[in-house]
């Protein structure tokens, strides 16, 4: 015990390879060398995963210290004077090396991560391309544990970044080590199989070849892709991935290069879910319902048709019915509200809302700063997640909580119907049914104060009235609160910013003429026109006009669609430009990786029928770096910083702060409850995602 | 999975040795206690362990895969285990080995027809004072000839006749 009152030093001065540097107490020195662009060889140590020191490639001499020693175990320290790159390094390291090759196949030629991998990388670096040993090499065949991931036991160098990423990064643990020495693997949790996730990010981050993914393995050399940037196009996260393409296939999703609000996280949806735009159902070509059978025809001919009958019926002053999809980009949604209002000159206009966003706005009008990013999930002291499965719905933002935990040691509360992967390592969970959620909050009333500040998640069980509960709850803990309102889609967010909502335009100013909500329109038993793009409001639910005229524009012949007059092939979210807004606010960039198949973009056959009708000039051109411009322009909240766009970043929209004076329908709020392996409309056509033995996974399980 | 009252009672004991959230402390022993009672680590055994010891049945698998104590093939009545380390080798144990594999006909990790006596040759006992050594389940013989040897296994196979 020191009798000191000197404060500790904030900063610790150090030598390596003859350059002065310094760091804060605590940080470790492969870390302090890294910044300072000193490179330390390192399999098992990985950045934010706990400690191993199981591979000794990180060996640095350290004065005054006898023998060599593991950078990423040690911190730095005043005054040490380190050497990264000597002779007696270079022959450790090579030894390593040569330990490692003894039973590793070199089969790289056909190995996935041959062109990409570390071990190849280190060996080219270090020699070690002979070997002393003559012994026969160990083998072990290759398994195949899931749909997703395959392990070659002969690859593996035993460095447990995927049973630490699995462990630590998802909250999963399904990896493990077995047996000893030279015979030890990676092992499953159901001795011969995988019950998990299904992320992959074990993959991801294996340094080797020894854990691969069905979808990518033996398809490609990693040098013969492209490498798009876009944003996955299933949940609300908004998790940017970079898709290997080759001969305009998607090949690979993955974030490897941490570019990105998600760095390298994904879930199975976000690294495997791009196959819905290659399944063989996809529609290629326009149709009309011609003797009660939808029929090809060219897209001249379907336009042509559905602008002469938009027109009778806009003569005849007959009523028309507007359905978005929560998977369009902010272009096409404000393109096509302004369609529906400036064009149909109706209000009739809305989409599958998941959570109540209006409400909490109107409740936080006047409070600065109340809404949060997914980085304040990650940097907040404090979280409480009301009414949501997050690992299960959010998985992003359940990554950036956990993280919090490891890094920040948060507190992290949670009030669920059920069961939730967060128990684990929350500072209290508690069941209700749903409706006593204000119960459990008031027994956590005394301990919320206590905590310095608070991220609250919540899900579509807090809604209307609710909201406002919420919010003046947390208001009397007399902390700073920010708010999460959960949503489905990848861009649920961005329909209510673009006011493709019945009852307010873009940026939540209120509607002078307010419409039809989407469970009104299809009650509505003389609605003449129902247009629907890119959703599929008829699954499990009818239309009681029947004298309905209906469009749609899809991907895949779905419930609606098989109603529909006309059907317009529309593009996939991987075959579009434009941008989405996620569940936090952050707008992004979509990138179109591939080329359509027959199918154009949304934003590009509404533009074509604003041609057909004349429209054209009233609502402005359909390209959608010009849409961007007038939301940037005019939307409220959308005045972000383009550099941070332009660049693949995320750009946080700063949405209203006053009165979003509007009545909120809440029975028409109703969250899907996607799980892991589902993702509402498009699910069902990701052989992927319906191949894994957990899909379709249930809420509140694990 | 439920074990005879004195196995029961061993676990117990051994489980209440350590407190909440260090539970898992009691992995090994516990799965040591319970192989006795059946000659082998089953799977059900893993999940009934890992319950216990609040950890998940992956874990307890690692350290049934790490500890050549811990078997998951079934073991004779008697698991006899000859140490050929380097004090051992020295001072005979090789010799040992040899003549056991060949007296009871089976090898490394094998069974007698009979499921009466298993064999094992095992890395350093930890009696190195007194090589060269065999243990017969818990029970250690030091300085071990071959006379010594086919006594102890005479016992063993008299015993149960
Ligand atoms: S796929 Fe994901 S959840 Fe499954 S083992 Fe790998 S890291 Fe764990
Ligand atoms: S499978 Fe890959 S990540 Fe896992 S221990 Fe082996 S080499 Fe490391
Ligand atoms: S968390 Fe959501 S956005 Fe991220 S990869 Fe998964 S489905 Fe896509
Ligand atoms: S990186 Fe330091 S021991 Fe593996
Ligand atoms: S070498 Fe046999 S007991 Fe140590």
């Amino acid at each position: 015990m020191s009798t000191s009152t000197a404060a500790p030093p904030t900063v610790v001065n150090f030598t390596v390879d003859g350059r002065q540097l310094s760091a804060p107490p605590g940080t470790l020195l492969i870390d302090a060398c890294k910044r300072a662009g000193i490179e330390i060889p390192a399999f098992c140590y990985y950045e934010g995963y706990s400690l191993q020191a199981a591979c000794r490639m990180c060996l640095v001499e350290v004065e005054k210290m006898p023998k060599l020693q593991t950078a990423c175990t040690l911190p730095v320290m005043e005054g040490m004077i380190v050497r990264s790159e000597t002779e007696q390094i270079h022959k450790a390291r090579k030894g390593t090396l040569e330990f490692l090759l003894t039973n590793h196949p070199l089969d790289c030629p056909v190995c996935d991560k041959g062109g990409e991998c570390e071990l190849q990388d280190m060996v080219f670096r270090y020699g070690a391309g002979e070997s002393r040993f003559t012994e026969i090499k160990n083998h072990e065949p290759e398994r195949q544990w899931s749909p997703v991931v395959f392990y070659d036991p002969a690859r593996c160098i035993l460095c447990y970044r995927c049973v630490r990423a699995c462990n630590e990064g998802m909250g999963v643990g399904a990896l493990g080590v077995t047996n000893r020495g030279v015979v030890s693997e990676i092992a499953p949790n159901m001795v011969d199989h995988l019950d998990c996730d299904e992320c992959g990010a074990c993959i991801d981050i294996c340094p080797v070849g020894a854990l691969t993914s069905n979808t990518y393995r033996y398809k490609t050399r990693p040098w013969e892709m492209q490498h798009v940037g876009t944003v996955c196009t299933h949940c609300s996260n908004g998790c940017k991935t970079t898709l290997g393409v080759r001969n305009d296939e998607i090949v690979r999703g993955n974030n490897r290069d941490r570019s990105g609000i998600n760095g390298e996280f994904l879930c199975v949806k976000g690294r495997y879910g791009f196959d819905v735009s290659t399944n063989e159902e996809r529609v290629t070509s326009p149709m009309i319902r011609i003797n009660g059978k939808l029929e090809a025809v060219s897209w001249s001919k379907a336009l042509g048709f559905v602008a002469e009958k938009f027109r009778s019926v806009s003569t005849a002053g007959g009523s028309f019915g507007v359905v978005a999809g929560p998977h369009l980009t902010n272009e096409e949604l404000f393109y096509l509200q302004k369609f529906t209002r400036a064009g149909l000159k109706t209000s009739n206009l809305d989409h599958a809302r998941s959570g109540d966003l209006v409400t909490l706005l109107d409740a936080l009008s006047g409070k600065t700063d109340a809404l949060a990013t997914s980085d304040d999930c990650y940097n907040t002291k404090a979280a409480l997640v009301i009414g949501s499965d997050l690992s299960q719905q959010h998985p992003f933002l359940a990554f950036q909580l956990r993280a919090d935990v490891r890094h920040h040691k948060a507190n992290i509360y949670t009030v669920t119907p059920g069961p939730v992967r967060e128990a684990k390592y929350s500072a209290q969970s508690i069941e209700v049914p749903v409706g006593g959620e204000f119960d459990a909050l008031r027994n956590l009333t005394e301990t919320l104060k206590g905590e310095q500040e608070l991220v609250i998640l919540f899900g579509d069980s807090i809604k209307g009235q609710r909201v406002r509960d919420l919010v003046e709850w947390a208001s009397g803990l007399g902390i700073p609160v920010k708010y999460v309102c959960l949503v489905d889609y990848s861009n649920s967010r961005g329909a209510m910013d673009m006011g493709v909502m019945p009852n307010l335009l873009p940026g939540y100013e209120v509607d002078p003429h307010p419409g039809m909500s989407l469970g009104q329109m299809l009650s509505h038993e003389t609605l003449d026109v129902l247009w629907v793009v890119g959703a599929n409001p008829l699954r499990g639910k009818t239309l009681a006009s029947k004298q309905a005229f209906v469009v749609t524009q899809t991907m895949f012949l779905e419930e609606t669609s098989e109603r529909a007059d006309v059907v317009f092939p529309s593009a996939s979210a991987y075959e579009k430009n434009g941008t989405v807004t996620n569940v936090t606010g952050q707008v992004q960039r979509l990138k179109a990786a591939v080329r359509t198949m027959g199918a154009k973009t949304d934003l590009e056959i509404c533009g074509l029928l604003a041609k057909e009708l004349g429209l054209a000039v009233e609502i402005g051109v359909w390209s959608h770096d010009v849409v961007f411009k007038e939301i940037h322009k005019s939307v409220r909240g959308y005045n972000v910083p383009l550099p941070i766009l332009i660049t693949g970043g995320a750009a946080a929209t700063n949405p209203v702060n006053g009165r979003v004076a509007v009545d909120v329908r809440i029975e028409d709020i109703q969250s899907a409850g996607d799980t892991l392996f589902t993702s509402g409309e498009l699910g069902r056509y990701s052989k992927l995602l319906t191949s894994v033995p957990e899909f379709p996974g249930a809420l509140y399980k694990r | 999975m439920t074990f005879t009252p004195e196995t029961e009672q061993k676990l117990q004991a051994i489980w209440s040795r350590y407190p909440a959230g260090r539970k898992r402390s009691a992995v090994i022993p516990m799965l040591m206690y319970a192989q006795d009672e059946t000659g082998q680590v089953t799977q059900e055994m893993i999940a009934e362990v890992a319950k216990r010891c609040e950890v998940t049945p992956l874990q307890v698998e690692e350290v049934v895969g790490y500890y050549s104590m811990l078997n998951k093939q079934k073991m004779g009545k008697h698991h006899v285990q000859v140490c050929t380390n380097i004090a051992c080798l020295l001072m005979g144990g090789e010799e040992l080995w040899h003549h056991t594999t060949k007296r009871l006909g089976i090898g490394h990790k094998q069974v007698t027809a009979d499921g009466l006596i298993s064999l094992e040759e095992v890395e350093c006992a930890g009696a190195c004072s007194w090589a060269p050594c065999v243990v017969d389940g818990y029970e250690y013989h030091h300085h071990m000839t071959i006379e010594k040897l086919d006594q102890l296994l005479d016992s063993i196979e008299n015993k149960v006749q």
